[in-house]
């Protein structure tokens, strides 16, 4: 079988998903558009020699809905024989996307893909509208609940406090706000520009640097009132009766932030360098995606990570680095514990609690990070991986060539 | 037409009345839809009648709805969901009829209308409502859902979110409230509803639905994208999984009714409602409801246990003995009921004390609007406290309420025979002594009977009547006109410790006590026992009972002589080591198996030292069988004693006096609904786990062994 390799990745800063947030402007297709535009320049690609663009939205309907890899790459002026294709996986679309043009490049039937995710989690309410939720009879079958349920009950189960959870979220601050003074996200990110070219975002705008953990043990917990109101305590404990009651722990402040965001991987065979003379930085060694316990929900990463770690013939002391995606504290916290993972090898430019997480794009933009830190540190092997809705997860395994 | 007559007058207008041949309340019956369907043919064809005005012929009174006994009666001859599904479609389709007709049709609802009786209402195309009349569709309650197109109409006409909360909680509305939600068009005193219905028809009116006209939406629309969709479905459903903790299947169906059949066109949409309905008549919830607390409770209410020949009776003045809890509550239920009560105990201010009781509750009653002050003041004006027995002497019923001792028992007892009349029946409140020892301290024993009280005495529905060995039969019909009379439900059980409620009781709070000595994590238990549907877990049960109080209860019967269970001295030893060693005895003593702190209740921590958790913990599903089993088998062993005669009786003193789980239908309908065969195999498989408190008697084994049921099917019983 052949070799995908990762030739370059960008994405965009990530702005406020509020009304007041500086990409809340600009539309969905136009920020992909940005994104193929920057990674397509900078290589100084033709993009005739890409036979896909690959493009993940959690929320595929209204501005997302339709064929936004298509519809992008056509409006990015991309050559008309790149098609377009649009895929979901929750939050792990934007990484799927890589490893769906990865798949392909190894198994040969192409040679190579821009790969991504885009989300406007400002002008797209983030919802779920599927019959997953909206469908009684499957809600009730998969005793469904929301995430910040589920997150709160991975908490109950293995026992984190509320100064577990604000604790790691200061540390996610710490180590972003560190990697952005340090100029670590300065070759990957691009400023997004406006209808008149002005630039409106340069940085991330979610982080908070300075955060404390006393300043964190003020925030309200999100879930609670969801949780006994809505009765999705009760559907949680259902499922899980050992629990006597769920403890609320998590908070605007150690969760993932409400973003909008684009990111973009240029993903090709050998032959695709040697065509556009360009070099490959990390070859991708395996993936998996999983599914698991949909009530629960955000436990999979562990069992991902050591499916692709079986895949690829490694164990987990042959990674260097760890990227899991901060869709909640206790995600983290539960992952390190499951693999017992130092903290030094894990997130180490911090994650989507400081940064925010705009859902299918940030699998792409923590596989970017991940990479760049392999560089900076000359390390070698990388895991990246995502829980998403519905009890999945998805994992990459790259490794620097 | 057998169940209504038509007129027409020289105007056009004809006046359908309905009027069911031979039931107090119009139902809807195979009859009803053959005259409703020649009714609506007869509107097509005669060209004379330009409008129709839908009545009843029973004054105060519209439909009552679907005949519940014909439908378990359909259950039990072993109805399909498809054959269910066919019922609702004839009617559903004869309904859609009616509303497509081509001619206006104006209801005049003159009375209660509920369940498919304002179904027909809805399908009319204008309604208006009799001021002191109520509408409503109850089905939920007996585990069904409207399927005359109630599910479809209503949310078509005032919007998911609002239609919602009247399907799935089934409670009835007042006139001026359906008008307010626009179930009506109008509201008119009685008399003049045809006139209103008349002048409607006569104004030219639309004879279409507004879900039949060009451009209609679905109020506040549906479907996933809906605005309300997030509150609607997946919150809706996530409540009503907490609340029937996934036991009843009704309001899913519901639900999933207004999600699906919301966006389909009207005639798929009664197709989906059928099927629902169709599956809900074919699955056992629905008739255990029915039988159990519709057909046997309203038998049980109308006293047919009641023995014959003996003329009805009235308490006049009531005497209590003791002014506690019991009393107290007895006291204030008899005194609603316009008995004059003698409410005696050893001081006036203990006496006061029971009457306070009594004027706490009026005053909550007065602040929710729900009595007015004369009628709260008459009503506390009944209740006489007394330390003088020479003030029974006026008493046709006596109830002592005294504490759970012999020496007190028998102390008042005498005392009062002395002063009562020699006709007065005489009645104890014993949860657990036997009556027919209790009886021989009274010098009639014929006449001495066991009324036993549910604490909250205004809250608990049930009162269990025990038969002492000497008990007279008129002394039991007396003993149940009072029951009636202050509108509780009776059921009739024989003598034995613990007669029925507190030993099947004592089953379940034993169970839970057993499961934490073998190391199943206390949540775990807890959880369990709410999910199988039961109220409170065994635990907190025991903290709301004392744990000191049942120690007292086991070691009394002990003491008595009874043999002990195979498992009472693991029971004894969590008892002991929590109430006497550790001082927990429940919640009034400041904490028990729980501690009780001012944000809620809690899990007492100390359990975990004292009961370490087992290295495997079993499924809940193995902890609610647990649970449920054991007080199933109880009470098969009450009937094997001959303490329990009638299986409704049965069924409904655990649902009403012990909160079994009512999706059940009581615990003896729980063992048929799992089949008394393979209810005894897995009786036996958990004796062989859990130890002989499981093991089935030779006599259950041998019914199951015949296939014999404890409820014959409804349809050759009849």
């Amino acid at each position: 079988m052949a070799e995908a390799f990762i030739y370059d990745h960008v994405r965009t800063p990530r702005g406020k998903g509020r009304p007041d947030g500086a990409l809340h402007e600009i539309t969905p297709v136009q920020l992909a558009t940005q994104t193929l535009a920057a990674i397509r320049d900078r290589n100084q690609l033709d993009t005739r020699l890409l036979d896909d663009v690959i493009f993940g939205t959690a929320m595929p309907f209204g501005e997302q809905g339709s064929n936004l890899g298509r519809t992008a790459a056509v409006n990015a002026d991309y050559a008309q024989e790149v098609p377009g294709l649009q895929l979901n996986r929750f939050c792990a679309s934007g990484l799927e996307a890589v490893n769906l043009a990865a798949a392909q490049v190894a198994g040969g039937f192409i040679d190579a893909a821009v790969a991504g995710g885009v989300e406007s989690m400002s002008r797209l309410p983030m919802v779920i509208d599927g019959p997953w939720v909206a469908d009684p009879q499957v809600s009730w079958k998969t005793y469904y609940a929301p995430q910040g349920i589920s997150a709160d009950l991975i908490a109950t189960l293995d026992g984190y406090s509320r100064t577990d959870v604000d604790a790691y979220a200061v540390q996610s601050q710490t180590r972003a706000a560190a990697a952005w003074e340090r100029g670590y996200f300065d070759q990957s990110v691009f400023p997004v520009r406006d209808i008149i070219g002005e630039v409106v975002l340069a940085r991330d705008e979610h982080i908070r640097p300075g955060t404390t953990v006393e300043a964190l043990a003020t925030l309200k917990p999100s879930f609670a009132q969801m949780g006994e109101k809505g009765g999705f305590d009760a559907v949680a404990m259902q499922r899980y009766p050992r629990v006597e009651r769920i403890n609320h722990v998590h908070t605007g402040g150690n969760s993932s932030g409400i973003v909008d965001g684009c990111a973009a991987v240029l993903v090709g065979g050998a032959g695709f360098g040697k065509s556009t003379g360009l070099k490959a930085r990390a070859r991708v060694r395996a993936y998996a995606s999983i599914g698991s316990e949909p009530t629960i929900m955000l436990t999979g990463p562990a069992a991902c990570a050591r499916k692709a770690l079986k895949r690829a013939g490694m164990e987990p002391k042959d990674i260097d680095l760890w990227e899991i995606n901060e869709a909640f504290a206790s995600v983290v916290l539960r992952f390190q514990r499951d693999l017992e993972l130092s903290p030094e090898a894990v997130n180490i430019n911090g994650g989507a609690i400081a940064m925010g997480h705009p859902l299918s794009a940030t699998g792409a933009m923590i596989l970017g990070t991940v990479l760049d830190e392999l560089e900076r540190r000359k390390l070698n092997t990388a895991l990246i991986t995502l829980c998403a809705a519905i009890g999945m997860a998805t994992a990459t395994i790259i490794e620097r060539v | 037409m057998k169940t209504m007559t038509l007129t027409v007058d020289p105007e056009g207008i004809a006046l359908a009345a309905i009027d069911v041949p031979g039931r107090p309340m119009n139902v809807l019956t195979p009859e009803f839809n053959d005259d409703l369907a020649a009714l609506l043919q007869r509107l097509a064809d005669d060209a004379a009648i330009r409008g129709l005005i839908l009545t009843s012929g029973k004054p105060g009174a519209f439909i009552a709805g679907a005949d519940i006994k014909d439908m378990v009666k359909r259950f039990d001859a072993g109805i399909s969901a498809a054959e269910g599904a066919a019922m609702s479609q004839a009617l559903s389709r004869l309904l859609r009829k009616l509303e497509t007709c081509g001619k206006p049709v104006a209801c005049a609802i003159n009375g209660t209308a509920l369940g498919g009786g304002f179904e027909v209402a809805l399908a009319c195309h204008y309604r208006v409502l009799a001021q002191d009349a109520s509408v409503g569709l109850p089905e939920v309650g007996i585990g069904l859902l409207p399927a005359g197109g109630g599910t479809q109409r209503l949310p078509r006409l005032i919007g998911i979110e609002k239609a919602g909360p009247i399907l799935l909680g089934g409670q009835p509305l007042k006139a001026a409230e359906a008008l307010k939600l626009g179930l009506v068009h109008a509201v008119a005193p009685a008399k003049e509803l045809l006139a209103a219905a008349r002048a409607w028809l006569l104004g030219a009116p639309e004879a279409s639905q507004p879900w039949d006209r060009k451009d209609y939406r679905i109020p506040g629309g549906a479907g996933p994208a809906a605005s309300h969709a997030a509150r609607s479905f997946t919150m809706g459903t996530a409540v009503t999984a907490q609340n029937t903790q996934r036991n009843l299947p009704a309001p899913l169906a519901i639900l999933s009714c207004l999600y699906e059949g919301t966006q389909l066109p009207m005639d798929t949409a009664l197709k989906v409602e059928s099927k629902y309905f169709g599956q809900l008549l074919a699955g056992p919830v629905a008739r255990n409801l029915m039988r159990t607390l519709f057909i046997n409770k309203n038998a049980a209410d109308k006293l047919a246990r009641r023995p014959d020949g003996i003329p009805p009776t009235t308490v006049k003045t009531l005497g209590i003995l003791g002014a506690g809890m019991m009393g107290g509550g007895i006291a204030h239920v008899s005194a609603a009921a316009g008995i004059e009560v003698v409410l005696l105990d050893s001081s006036l201010e203990l006496a006061q004390k029971g009457k306070h009781h009594s004027a706490g509750l009026l005053a909550q009653l007065l602040e929710r609007g729900k009595i007015t002050q004369d009628r709260a003041d008459a009503q506390l004006a009944r209740i006489r406290p007394s330390t003088d027995y020479a003030d029974l002497a006026a008493c046709e019923l006596v109830i002592e309420a005294v504490f759970e001792s012999r020496k007190v028992k028998a102390e008042v007892t005498a005392t009062a025979a002395a002063a009562i009349p020699a006709t007065a029946v005489f009645a104890s409140n014993t949860s657990t002594l036997p009556i027919t020892g209790l009886a021989q301290t009274f010098r009639r024993p014929a006449d001495f009977i066991g009324l036993h009280f549910f604490s909250p005495v205004e809250k608990m529905p049930l009162v269990e009547v025990i038969m002492g060995r000497d008990t007279a039969p008129a002394t039991l019909a007396r003993a149940l006109d009072y029951v009636a009379q202050i509108r509780k439900t009776p059921i009739v059980v024989n003598d034995s410790p613990g007669f029925y409620t507190s030993r099947v009781f004592g089953s379940y709070f034993q169970e839970g006590l057993l499961l934490l000595e073998e190391g199943v994590a206390p949540a775990l238990i807890e959880n369990a026992a709410r999910m199988a549907g039961m109220p409170a877990g065994p635990l907190a049960v025991s903290d709301e009972v004392s744990l000191e109080l049942q120690l007292k209860v086991i070691e009394q019967n002990l003491a008595d002589g009874q043999a002990p269970t195979p498992q009472l001295p693991q029971v004894l030893k969590v008892l002991r080591s929590m109430a006497r060693e550790r001082q927990r005895c429940g919640r009034k003593a400041g904490g028990g198996f729980y501690d009780y702190a001012a944000e809620g209740k809690r899990l007492w921590p100390g359990l975990a030292q004292m009961f370490p958790l087992a290295a495997s913990q079993p499924e809940a599903d193995e902890v609610k069988r647990r649970l449920l089993h054991i007080q199933a088998l109880e009470t098969a062993r009450c009937v094997e004693a001959g303490v329990v005669a009638d299986p409704a009786d049965a069924d409904l003193g655990s649902i009403l006096g012990l909160g079994f789980p009512a999706w059940t239908g009581g615990t003896l309908s729980y063992i048929d609904t799992i089949g008394l065969p393979a209810f005894v195999a897995q009786c036996e498989e958990l004796a062989r786990r859990h130890g002989p408190r499981f093991q089935p008697s030779a006599w259950l084994r041998a019914r199951a062994a015949k296939g014999e049921r404890f409820h014959p099917p409804l349809a050759t019983a009849a």
